[in-house]
C-alpha cells in the first residue's frame, strides 16, 4: 500500500468538529464517483468487518442516501443523508442522522463538507464534520471503535489459523 | 413534545457545562496551547509566562486556573513562588483518543485506495 499519501486528521472537540485532509493517487472524477455514487460508497465506508448498505440514494439537492451498517451478525444500523448542497465535482455538503429502520430520525446529527481539488494527477479532498452534539461525536466513536475491536479480533483468528499450518 | 425538547436540550446543556473541565476544553483555545508549549519545556512561574504573551497577567492566570481545573497542569510551591508544569500523562489522553479516530479513517481511506486503483484499471 502507498504510504506517502498525505493525510491529515484533527479533532477539535471544544466546537465539535473533525478535519480530515487526504490525497487520493486518482484523477478526480473518480474520487468524486467515490464519494457520491451509492454502489461505490458501499465498498469502502464500512470498516470492516461490517457492510455498508445503501437502501436508496437520490443525488440531488434536497435529495437522500439511506443505509444501513451491517454488522456480521445481522444487526442494522440506520442513517439518513440529505444532501444540502452539490457542486459537482467541487464540494458537497450533507446532513448526516442515525435513524430506525423506518427513517424516525435521532434529535441531533452531523454536517458533512467535503472539497475536492486536484493537482498533477492526485485529488486532495478536504472533510470537516460539525457534530450537534459532543456526546454524540463520542457516541459515534465507540460505535467504531467497537467495529474496529471486530475486526481486529477477525484478524487474530485468522493469524492463528494461518500459523497453524 | 415541546416540553420534551426543552427538557433534553437542558440535560444537554448540563451536560455540556460539567464538561468546562473536560482537556479538550483546555486545547480549545490558543493562547492555553501557547502555555502547554511554553511549560512542556520547563516549569515556570506565572509571571515568567505571562512576560511571553501580549495579554495582562489576570488573563494568562484564568487560563492557568482552567488548564488547573483540567489537571493538564500541576502546581509546585518552591519558596515564595508557584510553578507551574506539564502532566504528560494526561496529555496522552488526547493522543489516545484521536488517535482510536484516526485509525478508523486510515483503514477506510486504504479501502477507497484499492477502490480507485481497481476503477482506474477499469477504465483503461
Amino acid at each position: 500500500m502507498i504510504n506517502s499519501l498525505l493525510f491529515d486528521f484533527t479533532v477539535d472537540k471544544a466546537s465539535k468538529t473533525v478535519h480530515i485532509k487526504r490525497e487520493f493517487n486518482a484523477e478526480l472524477s473518480l474520487v468524486w464517483d467515490a464519494f457520491t455514487k451509492a454502489e461505490l460508497i458501499d465498498q469502502w465506508i464500512a470498516p470492516k468487518p461490517m457492510i455498508s448498505k445503501t437502501k436508496y440514494q437520490d443525488f440531488k439537492v434536497g435529495g437522500k442516501r439511506f443505509y444501513a451498517m451491517v454488522s456480521p451478525d445481522g444487526n442494522e444500523r440506520w442513517a439518513l443523508q440529505e444532501y444540502t448542497s452539490i457542486t459537482p465535482k467541487t464540494n458537497f455538503k450533507m446532513y448526516n442522522v442515525f435513524t430506525d429502520k423506518d427513517e424516525n430520525p435521532e434529535l441531533h446529527g452531523s454536517e458533512w463538507d467535503h472539497n475536492f481539488s486536484e493537482e498533477n494527477g492526485t485529488t486532495i479532498v478536504n472533510i470537516i464534520i460539525y457534530n450537534e452534539s459532543l456526546e454524540r461525536l463520542e457516541r459515534i466513536l465507540d460505535g467504531f471503535t467497537q467495529g474496529m475491536k471486530m475486526s481486529l479480533s477477525n484478524l487474530e483468528n485468522l493469524l492463528a489459523t494461518l500459523s497453524k499450518k | 413534545m415541546a416540553a420534551h425538547i426543552f427538557a433534553t436540550d437542558w440535560l444537554l446543556n448540563k451536560k455540556l457545562n460539567n464538561m468546562r473541565r473536560d482537556i479538550f476544553q483546555a486545547i480549545a483555545d490558543p493562547t492555553r496551547r501557547a502555555i502547554i508549549t511554553l511549560i512542556a519545556l520547563q516549569a515556570m512561574t506565572p509571571n515568567a509566562i505571562a512576560d511571553n504573551f501580549h495579554t495582562t497577567r489576570q488573563s494568562v492566570s484564568k487560563h492557568l486556573r482552567i488548564l488547573t481545573e483540567c489537571e493538564l497542569v500541576k502546581q509546585e510551591q518552591k519558596g515564595r513562588e508557584i510553578y507551574y508544569s506539564l502532566e504528560i500523562e494526561k496529555m496522552k489522553e488526547i493522543d489516545k483518543w484521536i488517535d482510536q479516530f484516526r485509525k478508523i479513517w486510515e483503514t477506510r481511506f486504504n479501502e477507497l485506495d484499492k477502490l480507485l486503483s481497481t476503477m482506474k484499471k477499469q477504465k483503461k
